[in-house]
């Protein structure tokens, strides 16, 4: 049979190739989650970076002149960003603002956690069992929480009301109210105090990063240095550290982006001394209805993301990661430190109890007194936990547990963080699967960038872009796709599940990177279709890592308030927006209640996940 | 009990092309060995066969029914084609037992599960794996997963067995075992069996033929005896054989008696019988003479006039047999001696040859002239 002797047949060929794409599942499940993807990430870009173009109603007016209607195309939004008597007070100090923080907490943090992480994983410290688990527990807190217990350290009078627990020692010593607020003020309030809020609990994303870099590092590599004659600070400058450069550098990426993006901190230290940060001034931009000049700014925040990524990806270059290079199962030598033992030790145990521990007592503390900042036991009460409502104590809240919208909030950030962690490491996983499937080709890249796309759209301005697209029906060819989802769970669900979608695809990537292809392909010999691979393999042998995917998007759900804070209505509250409405309304104690159950629930969920499912918060993230 | 037919056969990955316009006949009940160094295409022959690779050109019929006319994009699923496959990683799934890894296609072909018991226990048996059914992958050695990813392969008794380096994680001796235990397998069920390797030897105790590939095209495909006696060119013959055959450079004159070959081994005249038929008729031109290390004759005293002289270099008895790397002129020389005999270095020896024996080779084609007979 010769070639030409074939029939051949165009029909049959499109036939075939037809059959082919639609019949196997696979390609249907791209298709969809590309179209998804494209629906939920590009799209609301897309249409917030529109709106801004858009002369609304409101705005009619100041624009001034007759001959504009609204919904003309305008840059009078722009303008009044980047060029009008509004810009410095708008745009330029915000942004220094945020820089400032931006960097700061990036130094700060990295430092931190780098050297934390080397301790941990590379010295002969003590205790390291306890310390590995105090490390982590920042993390679990919400850093919303801690600016929460940073207040009740250091509240003044004049500013903040009740003096707060070092205020009131200080008072007590007999200092007048003038040298307490020359002092303490700088420290309580403003960019320090969010700085040093913030560093405490970003570190954790460096120590988790840069502590699996420096243990895949074979110590061999460190002996050759020694053997050679290097001493120890030139192997550690010269060999240990360009190798976790790379986890160092991805690490102040995750950190910047996230500074940038942060509200509820700001909010808390910032606002009282009147420092803003873009992150603010999107938020009550937003709040006022300016919607446009938010979107502008949302759309500048995503930019100095995308910079810093870019940086980074320059820096980076082809190194992307040493670690494999190395190889894990090469023996780890701890190095001594020698003279310098207790004393680290003792730092490091002070700092666990003045960072960690401390906040967290004094929260509970606050939480049981009837006012605040008087410190005897006369003013002990279980009021704010379970107390009826009194009229002469916070206008009659009742306690938390007595409080139907502590309750319904309580239900609703189960609900949330249960619904988001499944659906989230559901999606997570197939998108990985799909990453992990389709490598150097390209439908597979286009789904890993498109997924990305979220990481870098800070939390506040994602929840504005949701809000902005959901508030109104989702119409293709006057069809009513998707109702108007404002005030429904449905979109906080929706909103919270692409947020985290970066975190959780990569999870499922490297989880579905460990699964050898052949072991799939073995099952396809043996004549299973896709379904019946995905549950009889795939899905068993990824177990472990839905498990470390489920936490991951547990936790960080759980503590949200940045990226929902824009989007909940009274029926939806959450626990930490409960917090920060108490908070707010100058109800602090309720606040400290809330914050203090939030978090325990964060710790249990971990902790049982940490017992039972062997759950490693760090293998999800360094993916 | 299959026969396979590849032809035209075109594979690329992105812009590398790595199978090139294959044509490849397979009989039924054949054990055709796919050979090659890394990297050459014999994988992705295999991985093609079995449908988990779909070919842009090209047409696979087994026992004339087209499975694969990748012209109209037709290609059958894996499951259609009858075959099984063993990976070079064996592939076991962790998560299952032996009794279930081995009855996973019988479920999937809803079987009842007295056939399936039955079955199972047959391949179990067949493979002397009975008494670890209940245990996972991970509790067995390399061997016994190994024979546990075989049972997988054959409890669906499929016309078409496909190996891929199946012996390659196993140390020496199991290899061994495991080399006879297959060839059995063959002889007893019959099957048509593709077996990827990179080790010649695998190749040529096992096989009733062998592909040898070369970047992506088939150079040679012949009975093990007859690659090894007569390779038709230099890389056969380099790549077949342990140790490997002595190429010695020379020059040749050809006339239609035959030709005479001037070299290191001295002057050796060649019958016209003898000669492949596109061997030139006459005038002269650079050949290389493949000699076998075994058809050398080495003595430390000259006993025919014949005889090379050279030097011993190193001697490496090894009990049954003794190699020895002769300098002979500029060239060094592989002599494998039944028996052991002690060499010592700089030692004057004389090696003998029957010149029937010997293949030639014109150098700058790389082409078999002269047959071993």
């Amino acid at each position: 049979m010769k070639d030409s002797e074939h029939s051949y047949s165009r029909v049959r060929r499109l036939k075939n190739q037809i059959k082919a794409v639609v019949t196997n599942p696979y390609n249907v499940i791209v298709l969809v989650a590309i179209i998804l993807l494209t629906y939920l990430i590009v799209f609301p870009l897309v249409d917030m970076l529109s709106r801004t173009f858009v002369l609304s109603q409101r705005d009619l007016r100041a624009v001034g002149g007759t001959g504009h209607v609204a919904g003309e195309f305008t840059f009078y939004y722009w303008q009044k960003l980047f060029a009008s008597d509004l810009t410095k007070s708008l745009l330029v100090m915000p942004l220094l603002h945020s820089l400032e923080i931006g960097f700061a907490v990036s130094v700060g943090s990295i430092v931190l956690g780098a050297v934390l992480a080397w301790l941990m994983v590379r010295s002969d410290l003590p205790f390291k069992p306890f310390f590995s688990l105090a490390v982590i527990i920042p993390y679990m807190i919400p850093s919303w929480v801690k600016s929460q217990a940073w207040l009740s350290m250091f509240r003044t009078p004049r500013i903040g009301g009740s003096p707060g627990f070092f205020t009131a020692l200080m008072l007590k010593a007999g200092i007048s109210n003038e040298v307490i607020e020359a002092i303490i003020a700088p420290i309580a309030y403003g960019p320090l105090a969010i700085v040093v809020v913030l560093s405490l609990h970003y570190y954790a994303y460096t120590y988790l990063l840069v502590s699996a870099a420096l243990n895949s590092i074979n110590s061999e590599l460190e002996e050759m240095g020694e053997i050679q004659g290097a001493s120890k600070a030139l192997i550690l400058r010269r060999i240990t550290f360009p190798l976790v450069l790379p986890a160092m550098l991805s690490a102040v990426i995750l950190t910047f982006s996230k500074a940038i993006g942060t509200f509820g901190v700001i909010n808390y230290l910032g606002s009282p001394v009147r420092f803003r940060t873009l992150s603010s001034e999107l938020y009550s931009n937003s709040q006022s209805q300016n919607t446009q000049i938010a979107f502008a700014m949302a759309i500048l925040m995503i930019c100095i993301a995308a910079i810093s990524v870019f940086i980074n990806q320059q820096l980076i270059g082809s190194r992307k990661s040493y670690a494999t290079i190395g190889g894990k199962g090469g023996r780890s030598t701890p190095i001594g430190l020698g003279v310098w033992k207790p004393l680290i030790t003792v730092i490091l145990l002070a700092f666990f109890v003045v960072a960690i521990i401390m906040p967290v007592l004094i929260l509970i503390l606050e939480s049981c007194m009837l006012q605040q900042g008087t410190y005897s036991l006369e003013n002990f009460t279980l009021y704010y936990w379970a107390g009826s409502g009194n009229p002469d104590i916070m206008e009659g809240l009742p306690g938390i547990f007595k409080n139907e919208q502590f309750l319904l909030s309580l239900f609703n950030s189960c609900r949330l963080t249960l619904v988001n962690g499944v659906f989230g490491t559901i999606f997570g996983q197939i998108l990985g699967y799909i990453c992990a499937k389709g490598r150097g080709r390209f439908h597979g890249k286009l789904v890993e960038q498109l997924v990305f796309i979220p990481y870098l759209i800070p939390s506040i301005a994602f929840g504005g872009i949701y809000l902005s697209m959901f508030s109104r029906p989702q119409q293709l060819f006057g069809v009513t796709l998707i109702p108007a989802l404002y005030g429904t769970f449905t979109l906080l669900t929706v909103t919270s599940v692409v947020k985290h979608l970066p975190f959780a695809s990569r999870a499922g990537t490297s989880n579905m990177l460990q699964i050898s292809g052949e072991l799939e392909e073995a099952a396809t010999i043996e004549g299973a279709g896709f379904f019946k691979r995905f549950i009889k393999i795939v899905f068993p042998l990824s177990k472990g890592g839905f498990i470390s995917g489920f936490m991951l998007i547990f936790v960080s759900i759980m503590k949200e308030l940045d990226l929902i804070i824009l989007i909940m209505t009274p029926s939806t509250t959450t626990l930490p927006y409960l917090a920060f409405q108490y908070q707010n309304n100058n109800a602090p104690q309720s606040s400290d209640c809330v914050a203090i159950v939030m978090f325990s629930i964060v710790f249990l969920v971990y902790a049982l996940a940490n017992i039972f499912g062997d759950a490693d918060l760090a293998k999800s993230m360094a993916g | 009990m299959s026969k396979i037919v590849l032809q035209n056969v075109d594979k690329f990955y992105g812009k590398n092309h790595v199978l090139k316009d294959l044509n490849l006949t397979i009989n039924d009940g054949e054990f055709m060995t796919l050979l090659g160094p890394s990297g050459c295409g014999k994988t992705t022959t295999l991985r093609v066969v079995s449908g988990l690779e779909k070919p842009q050109n090209g047409f696979i019929y087994m026992d004339d029914k087209e499975i694969v006319n990748a012209k109209e994009a037709k290609f059958a699923p894996p499951s259609q084609r009858n075959l099984n496959l063993v990976f070079q990683s064996y592939a076991l799934w962790p998560h299952m037992t032996v009794f279930d890894n081995v009855s996973f296609g019988l479920k999937i072909r809803k079987e009842s599960s007295d056939v399936i018991a039955k079955k199972v226990a047959s391949a179990l048996e067949r493979m002397q794996i009975g008494e670890y059914a209940k245990r996972y992958p991970t509790e067995l050695s390399g061997g016994q997963q190994q024979r546990v990813a075989i049972a997988r392969a054959i409890v669906s008794e499929p016309r078409l067995l496909l190996l891929d380096e199946p012996l390659s994680n196993l140390d020496a001796k199991l290899r061994v075992d495991m080399r006879s235990e297959l060839k059995r397998l063959h002889h007893d069920t019959g099957t048509t069996i593709i077996y990827v390797t990179h080790d010649q030897v695998e190749a040529l105790t096992m096989s009733t033929r062998i592909a040898l590939f070369r970047k992506g095209e088939l150079v040679q495909v012949a009975p093990p005896l007859e690659l090894y006696d007569n390779p038709v060119n230099l890389y056969t013959a380099d790549f077949i054989g342990n140790p490997s055959i002595n190429f010695v450079k020379g020059t040749a004159e050809v006339d239609g008696a035959g030709m005479k070959v001037t070299s290191s081994m001295g002057q050796v005249g060649f019958e016209r019988a003898d000669m492949t038929e596109s061997a030139p008729q006459s005038g002269s031109l650079a050949v290389t003479l493949g000699i076998r290390p075994e058809q050398l004759t080495i003595s430390t005293e000259r006993d025919d006039a014949h005889q090379i002289e050279g030097r011993v270099y190193s001697g490496m008895p090894a009990g049954s047999e003794t190699l020895v790397s002769v300098r002979v002129g500029e060239d060094l020389l592989t002599v494998k001696e039944l028996g052991s005999t002690h060499y010592s270095g700089d030692q004057v020896v004389y090696l003998g040859y029957n010149p029937k024996k010997v293949n030639v080779f014109a150098t700058e084609s790389e082409n078999l002239i002269k047959y071993c007979v």
